[in-house]
């Protein structure tokens, strides 16, 4: 099963910080491989926070095709950070020719676009680089997008994070995923790996979604290009949390209803039983039935943790103000915060949506059973 | 027959026949039970004559004859007499002196049932007991990567949902803008599919309604029954019970007066309307009541005239295209009651289902689709039609679910599938089945006249005789000495025990494929077959 580590914290923090997490909490996954996702970030990129970054593995031939597009486009890189990596991999991770973290300027015809499109553009980049890749094998794209750094690797997490020196190249953030394991119902794939990223909005995943296809079938037939990918069956999370924020407009505390509507009884009593018997009858397809234990981040900045109805996965917050960070097991959140005041560490239970805003201060815990924040 | 009687084209020897009755004498006293209680007369009291010749060995005895007379039974073989195997004379019979035995070659009754020039006709069965669903098997189990769930001991909610279920941002701007929403109900997964007041006793449905009010109220399971065509007894439509019931039209329009003179003083409003335009056993055929069952009772509630045959023409008669008729009915029966109830077509599985489903995905009304393949139906038709007409209701389920899917409308019309569901006893497994393959809930008739009131009928042809009024077990007959042998506590008791049963396996199936929240509609992942051509047929895995 993986492991999962999340921290938001107001001083930047190194990466190599979550993977000691994930190592302490080594019992649960067997090493077979690692995602980490970093925002807010620091170091070198903290001057650059607009321009997008782009993350993924390269060979030789594949940088070349890379700059080729790009150049086509209009990308001119702005900052470049390059991982240089000791001659031989540790056993079981495969040899790289680059790993690239490269940030670039828009291009110039882009200048006056809204926000909104330049977004959509970077998505369809994003796809476009994935898609060539694919075909040769020779791209692997986890993310472009502004502020966001995303390395996955097959292998020992804390072993791949000493072996790419992530401490020695400056890499902070002031948000950090990361996961221990490769997907589990699949062949081996890094683009299978968590955390999972569409459009800002970031999710990982323990254990296993049985409503995967259905799911799935539902989110393709949306009509989005970014609804791709899933390699994993918790893929769609992200594509969920996506959907529910920009289609439909909904708060973060819609989506554990929309994953995990109440049971009947308990929706009728509920303040906003009308809007929510809506929502579970129209977004049954995306009613998700595993034992899972979320953990996600929206493009503001706010980390949150969430369970599926059964609750069989287990998930920790704690911290103190200006450092908070979310686990799936306690182990793992006293490494990197043993200082918290433990008597105050939440277990979200099956209702709890548990989220950290991007101020940091306090940990909010929402129950299905309160009003929503805000109708859609 | 005696020896020098009338040898026709038609004279058949009993081991002509299909079903052959063993009779011992030794253990028979006579009693009369069997040839009073079967249905078709096929036995009755008989006497033979026995000449015995005594020729001594000797010179002296002169070579004798005596006649013995003694009684027993005697099977007849004239076509229209033929015994149908139902067993009721064992059943009956105080000493196991007799029983119907299978004959084991070909019967050449066969060639002869259609006497008069009319071919054979008869109760809803398919005759073929073999089925594509019990060869689909659940191969997605959770092990390792997480705790399987247990049956017994956790929560799992399988209700689904029938009714239009607008698209998530329209469903939203709809509630904003305090629009209409089309009417969804709630209900459990399995519906007890259409059969009629008139097809079925008087007790049969009064227990099937009982049962169903008890799960309904003292069980919390959500269970609907479909009436069939003709109509409702008047006190039901009426009663607070008429929301467990789902009302049928079809084209016959056999009981609407009834039905809608009943509407100002309706307490609730019924489930559903289902709109009838074909069933799986028959495509293309109506509906049969014949004249045996139209007694007074059902006379009065579907509005005609006593001992007539009904045949419900196949079409909607009074419209022009399908089209037009699923748009206008689904129109006009919204209208009735004031688009509070969901109002669906019902169609035989054919190569235009998805003709019809494409229709309804533009019709804003339309409520859902139920889909009834080649081995549904209960009700009479002819043996051709039966046996030889319709199309199984796997692939075409799938084809239409996976059409919706295209369109991105999955479960916007849930599909509700019907036709062979538990056809070989294994009812949980083939719903489910199903369910995966993108049914938001199926439908059966038959499985529940075999389990709730002891249907002697099989796919071999046993019994089979509901369209004739002469039902041995009371459950398809309207003539009340027959039926009073059925009892409507003890039906209700069955259907009661059935569901709860059905209930268990369910969640034994979903269990351990880790499905407790949401009924596992279109989890495809889940199925494997291991016929290749079939799995890439319905798109689920092959496995060997
Ligand atoms: S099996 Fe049925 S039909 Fe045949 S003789 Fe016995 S009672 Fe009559
Ligand atoms: S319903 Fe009656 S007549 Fe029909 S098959 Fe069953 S027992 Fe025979």
């Amino acid at each position: 099963m993986c492991r999962l580590f999340a921290v938001t914290s107001d001083t930047p923090l190194s990466p190599m910080k979550a993977l000691e997490a994930l190592d302490a909490m080594r019992e649960g996954h067997d090493g077979s491989g690692v995602g980490l996702f970093m925002r807010d970030l620091g170091g070198p990129f903290a001057a650059i926070k607009g321009a997008p970054i782009l993350s993924g593995i390269f060979t030789d031939a594949g940088l070349k095709k890379l700059d080729t597009l790009m150049m086509d486009i209009g990308f001119m890189t702005k900052y470049r950070m390059g991982i240089q990596l000791p001659e031989t991999p540790p056993a079981g991770t495969p040899s790289r020719d680059i790993y690239l973290i490269r940030a670039y300027d828009y291009p110039r015809a882009w200048e006056n676009l809204a926000e909104e499109e330049k977004h959509r553009r970077l998505l369809k980049v994003r796809l476009e680089l994935r898609e060539m890749g694919e075909a040769d094998g020779d791209m692997i794209v986890f993310s472009f997008w502004p502020d966001v750094i995303m390395i996955k690797e097959i292998g020992d997490p804390l072993t791949v994070g000493r072996y790419m020196d992530l401490d020695r190249h400056g890499i902070t953030a002031r948000i950090i995923m990361a996961q221990g394991r490769q997907n589990t119902n699949y062949a081996i794939n890094l683009y299978a790996c968590h955390p999972f990223f569409l459009e800002g909005f970031a999710t990982m995943t323990n254990g296993e979604n049985t409503a995967f296809i259905p799911v799935k079938e539902f989110l393709e037939s949306r009509g989005f290009d970014g609804y791709i990918g899933f390699q994993s069956d918790s893929e769609v999370f992200v594509h969920i949390l996506h959907y529910i924020s920009t289609f439909l407009d909904l708060p973060l505390d819609a989506y554990k209803h929309i994953i995990t509507p109440l049971p009947d009884e308990a929706l009728n009593s509920h303040p906003d039983a009308s809007v929510l018997r809506i929502l579970k009858q129209s977004c049954r397809r995306l009613i998700i039935d595993g034992p899972n234990c979320i953990i996600g981040n929206l493009p503001d900045g706010t980390l949150f943790m969430g369970q599926d109805s059964k609750k069989l996965r287990p998930g920790i917050v704690g911290g103190k103000p200006g450092i908070w960070a979310f686990s799936s097991e306690v182990c793992g959140l006293d490494t990197v915060i043993p200082d918290r005041d433990k008597s105050k560490d939440f277990q979200p239970m099956h209702l709890d949506m548990a989220m950290v805003g991007p101020d940091r201060k306090e940990v909010k815990v929402c129950r299905q059973t309160d009003r929503l924040s805000r109708q859609a | 027959m005696s020896a020098n009687g009338q040898i026709i084209p038609s004279s058949l020897s009993i081991s002509d026949l299909p079903w052959q009755i063993r009779w011992n004498q030794d253990k028979c006293t006579l009693c009369g039970s069997c040839t009073a209680v079967c249905p078709v007369n096929s036995i009755e009291l008989g006497v033979f004559r026995k000449r015995e010749i005594k020729a001594g060995t000797g010179f002296a005895e002169k070579p004798s004859s005596s006649q013995t007379i003694r009684y027993g039974i005697r099977q007849r073989t004239s076509p229209a007499y033929a015994c149908v195997g139902c067993a009721m004379c064992s059943l009956v019979c105080p000493n196991d002196a007799i029983a119907p035995v299978r004959n084991d070659g070909s019967d050449k009754l066969r060639y002869h049932i259609n006497q008069g020039g009319q071919p054979k006709s008869r109760g809803g069965r398919r005759n073929d007991p073999s089925g594509l669903l019990d060869q689909i098997k659940f191969i997605r189990i959770s092990m390792l990567t997480d705790p399987a769930l247990d049956a017994g001991r956790h929560t799992f909610d399988v209700n689904t949902l029938l009714g239009r279920v607008l698209e998530p941002r329209d469903a939203l701007k709809h509630q904003r803008e305090h629009g209409w929403m089309p009417p969804v109900r709630e209900i459990y997964p399995l519906v007890i599919g259409g059969m009629s007041f008139g097809a079925l006793s008087p007790t049969m449905w009064e227990g099937l309604q009982m049962g169903v009010a008890y799960l309904n109220e003292e069980m919390g399971m959500p269970v609907r029954i479909c009436t069939g065509e003709g109509g409702c007894p008047p006190r039901l439509l009426r009663s607070r019970f008429l929301k467990y019931v789902i009302l049928q039209i079809a084209s016959g329009y056999f009981g609407w007066d009834e039905i809608i003179h009943a509407i100002p003083e309706m307490k609730e409003d019924p489930c559903a309307i289902e709109i009838k335009y074909g069933q799986g056993a028959k495509p293309g055929d109506g509906g049969l009541l014949m004249w045996h069952k139209v007694n007074k009772l059902i006379a009065a509630i579907r509005g005609v005239p006593e001992r007539v045959s009904l045949p419900s023409p196949p079409t909607h008669q009074t419209q022009y295209s399908i089209e037009e008729s699923v748009a206008k009915m689904i129109q006009s029966m919204s209208m009735a009651w004031g688009f509070r109830v969901p109002v669906y077509p019902k169609i035989s599985a054919t190569s235009t289902s998805l003709a019809v489903l494409n229709n309804l995905t533009r019709n804003p009304y339309a409520a859902g689709l139920a889909i009834d393949g080649e081995d549904g139906g209960t009700g009479a038709a002819y043996n051709v039609s039966m046996n030889h007409m319709g199309h199984p209701i796997a692939s075409n389920l799938r084809d239409c679910y996976l059409n919706l899917v295209k369109v991105g409308k999955q479960n916007e019309i849930p599909l509700f599938a019907g036709g062979g569901v538990g056809k070989n006893g294994n009812l949980a497994a083939n719903a489910a089945a199903l369910i995966m393959m993108g049914a938001s809930g199926v439908q059966t008739g038959k499985y529940i006249m075999q389990a709730a009131a002891g249907c002697l009928g099989s796919e071999q042809d046993r019994c089979n005789i509901c369209n004739i009024g002469l039902c041995p077990k009371g459950i398809a007959s309207q003539d009340p000495r027959i039926y009073r042998r059925l009892d409507a506590e003890k039906v209700a008791e069955r259907v009661v025990d059935l569901y709860l049963a059905f209930d268990m396996e369910l969640r034994k199936i979903l269990a351990p494929l880790g499905r407790s929240t949401s009924l596992p509609i279109g989890m495809s992942d889940a199925l494997g077959i291991n016929d290749y051509h079939a799995a890439e047929r319905l798109g689920i895995r092959y496995v060997v």
